[in-house]
């Protein structure tokens, strides 16, 4: 009763991805998740791409409870009360579609349903305390008193997993590597939703990444469109935060008080309040993904990749889970559940397009940090543009006047600039 | 001892939301789950059979789609959990639970004690155990705290709010329990696992039943007319004045003038 192959903790798409692989291959698996059932307890901004979990799942998105197709991307910088957006609007691919929104509290029951009828056992409800740690190896898990021994563990508990460290597995992390998400939801009738993002019917929904207006604290804004709802949220540093002296929902209001936000919500119901701790991600940060008796993989595992553009841990978490999930049934094939056992996880996972992608965009870290991004430029932007398309009894003036007298408006000087320039440069484009 | 637990798979009264404008209850997308007095109830039976032997089956009446919510009840301690889909649209009636109820109890065959909660979560009618007792013709106990088996007997007391009455009645019989009678474990990981393997049995009232849907839709007797949310007039009367003690025995008067306080000055 107490002997199985895996044992899983956490029923997000790591777990349940790991969990359903696994099961696939005819091992015993029981997965362990903290909420009453699994989606309850995370706090999720709600984009996933669709293509990594298509090599899973495929065609999920006909089955699964997605919300829309995601159709529209926007980039928008937020002055202080103007904002300036970069608008990509596109038909909805044929299959495999590029995002979808989701609600997880629905889209991860349906997945844990998929680990169940590959034969894993679910069992919602229950907190995993701590790791079974002899002689150097995890061999089990221990949650709510009893103790449940395995092969190997699968650590997907997500952005706050503690399991490791608490078992000497791994070094405490930093502050400054960890972010807080702060987010709503808002509910708002269907057709409004798609009117108000321009879509052509409900199927169809629009991203929008927002940068500026976040109370001068380093972080980023995002707002998705659901079927009925609007996922809305800022993600922040957590020490500029800290030293901002603002409270979590202080930081949110002020964004959502923002005319461009503002129009977007106005009239909707907030049914949903949320915050969490989330890490940075990065390549620079992902840690040692296996050892003696287990893996770790998604957010546990601090796996998540950010490129100011698009903010992305659900596709990461699935393609981690599927690289950990060929290594613990390699392992199982030999009989090896050592670390020298399990470390072709590693392998497959930098074989992965998302492994590359976090490689790519490793240089986007020092932006994040750049105070200027989040408070000068949207504003400075913001006010080029209403130079550019105001018509005043003054003489005009062409755009790169406009900049120059803007940035001395501003306190940005040209070397400065050109800093910025080129660690955009570096992060995102180049 | 064989010992049968009615249970019902309520709206989560807690997340039903009233519209501001129109004072109705907004019921769309309210979640379902088994009840908080439904826990008391599982408690109930369940320490009954550890204490005097014997098995615990769990009845209700409601949709298939809840199969999976009665994981929780079943790793409590039960032999199993019989399912009757409901033969109504929408809310089951409590005249016809109590009928379906009590085919379904003989149906199981020598049950010596029915365990049911004193009132649903949702419906409030306090109607079902009353009903389902005349229809079984067995003695009810309602409102009990405790539960126990003397020489062949239930003794339980009853909770009468300003006493507390203890009787006693032969088996087989019906207990109904109130909510301080008890604090309902929570199931063990182990426990929870091994329940995975418990069955969740449908019956289907017409099939299993031998009675007819359509009579038993005709006997929902009960007609909604409407349900509106009650509108408190506050009196929104403020105090004013620099006097402290003058304000408050202002304020006792207003309250002994409403008979919010009672006694003399």
């Amino acid at each position: 009763m107490d002997e199985f192959d895996v044992v899983i903790v956490g029923a997000g798409p790591a777990g349940a991805t790991a969990a359903y692989l696994c099961a696939n291959a005819g091992l015993s698996v029981v997965v362990i998740e903290r909420g009453q059932q699994p989606g309850s307890k995370n706090v999720s901004g709600g984009l996933i791409y669709a293509q990594i979990y298509d090599e899973i799942f495929p065609n999920f998105w006909k089955d699964a409870p997605v919300e829309r197709t995601i159709t529209g991307h926007s980039v928008v910088f937020l002055g202080d009360t103007a904002a300036t957006a970069l608008d990509y609007r596109a038909e909805a691919s044929a299959p495999h579609y590029n995002a979808f929104s989701v609600l997880r509290a629905k889209f991860d029951p349906w997945l844990a349903a998929q680990a169940e009828a590959a034969g894993a056992m679910v069992m919602p409800g229950f907190t995993v305390d701590e790791l079974i740690v002899e002689n150097g190896r995890v061999c089990g898990v221990k949650a709510g008193g009893d103790e449940l021994r395995a092969q190997v563990v699968v650590v997907a508990e997500g952005t706050r997993s503690q399991l490791l460290k608490q078992a000497g597995l791994r070094e405490a992390y930093s502050p400054k590597d960890v972010s807080i998400g702060i987010k709503e939801i808002i509910q708002l009738p269907e057709q409004t939703i798609t009117d108000r993002f321009q879509c052509l019917s409900a199927d169809e929904g629009a991203a929008y990444t927002l940068v500026g207006h976040t109370g001068g604290v380093q972080g980023g804004g995002f707002i998705y469109s659901n079927r009925d709802t609007l996922s809305l949220g800022v993600v922040a540093k957590i020490d500029s935060v800290y030293k901002s002296k603002k409270q979590p929902h202080e930081i949110l209001d002020e964004f959502k008080s923002h005319p461009f936000v503002a129009r977007l919500i106005h009239g909707g119901e907030v049914v949903e309040y949320s915050a969490q701790t989330v890490h940075r991600g990065g390549f620079h940060l992902i840690p040692q993904l296996y050892g003696d008796g287990y893996v770790v993989a998604g957010s546990a595992a601090r796996l998540l990749l950010n490129n100011v553009m698009t903010l992305r841990g659900m596709d990461v978490a699935v393609a981690s889970a599927a690289a950990a999930a060929k290594a613990v049934i390699e392992a199982s094939g030999k009989g090896d559940f050592s670390a020298a056992g399990l470390a072709s996880y590693e392998e497959y996972f930098k074989a992965t397009s998302v492994y590359k992608d976090m490689q790519t965009f490793k240089n986007v870290y020092p932006l994040l940090e750049n105070d200027r991004l989040f408070s000068t430029y949207p504003d400075m932007v913001c006010a080029i543009m209403e130079d550019m398309f105001s018509v005043q009894l003054q003489p005009g003036k062409k755009g790169y006047r406009a900049l120059r007298d803007r940035m001395k408006d501003h306190d940005v000087s040209l070397l400065n600039l050109a800093k910025d320039v080129y660690q955009i440069g570096r992060g995102v484009a180049l | 001892m064989k010992i049968v637990a009615c249970i019902k798979y309520s709206l989560d009264a807690s997340e039903v939301k009233v519209d501001a404008a129109s004072k109705e209850l907004k019921m769309a997308g309210v979640p379902y789950k088994v009840g908080v007095i439904d826990k008391h109830v599982l408690e109930m039976a369940v320490s009954l059979q550890e204490a005097y032997g014997g098995t615990v089956h769990a009845i209700t009446v409601g949709p298939v789609s809840a199969k999976e919510s009665f994981r929780e009840a079943l790793a409590m301690g039960l032999e199993e959990v019989v399912l009757i889909e409901n033969p109504l649209e929408g809310q089951v009636a409590p005249d016809v639970t109590a009928v379906v109820l009590a085919e379904a109890i003989q149906k199981l065959g020598d049950v010596d004690l029915v365990v049911c909660g004193e009132v649903s979560d949702d419906g409030f009618t306090y109607q079902v155990p009353p009903r389902l007792a005349e229809a079984l013709n067995m003695p009810l106990i309602s409102f009990a705290r405790t539960a126990a088996i003397e020489n062949g007997r239930l003794v339980a007391d009853r909770d009468l709010e300003d006493s507390v009455q203890t009787v006693s009645v032969p088996l087989p019989a019906l207990i109904s329990v109130v909510e301080e009678s008890n604090t309902p474990r929570r199931p063990t990981l182990l426990e929870a696992m091994k329940a995975k393997k418990k069955p969740v049995n449908i019956w289907n009232v017409e099939t299993d039943l031998g009675l007819s849907a359509a009579d038993l839709q005709q006997k929902a007797a009960l007609e909604k007319v409407s349900a509106e949310g009650v509108v408190v007039h506050r009196k929104r009367q403020i105090l004013k004045g620099d006097d402290l003690n003058a304000l408050s025995n202002e304020l006792v008067d207003l309250l002994l003038a409403d008979h919010i306080l009672e006694g003399g000055a």
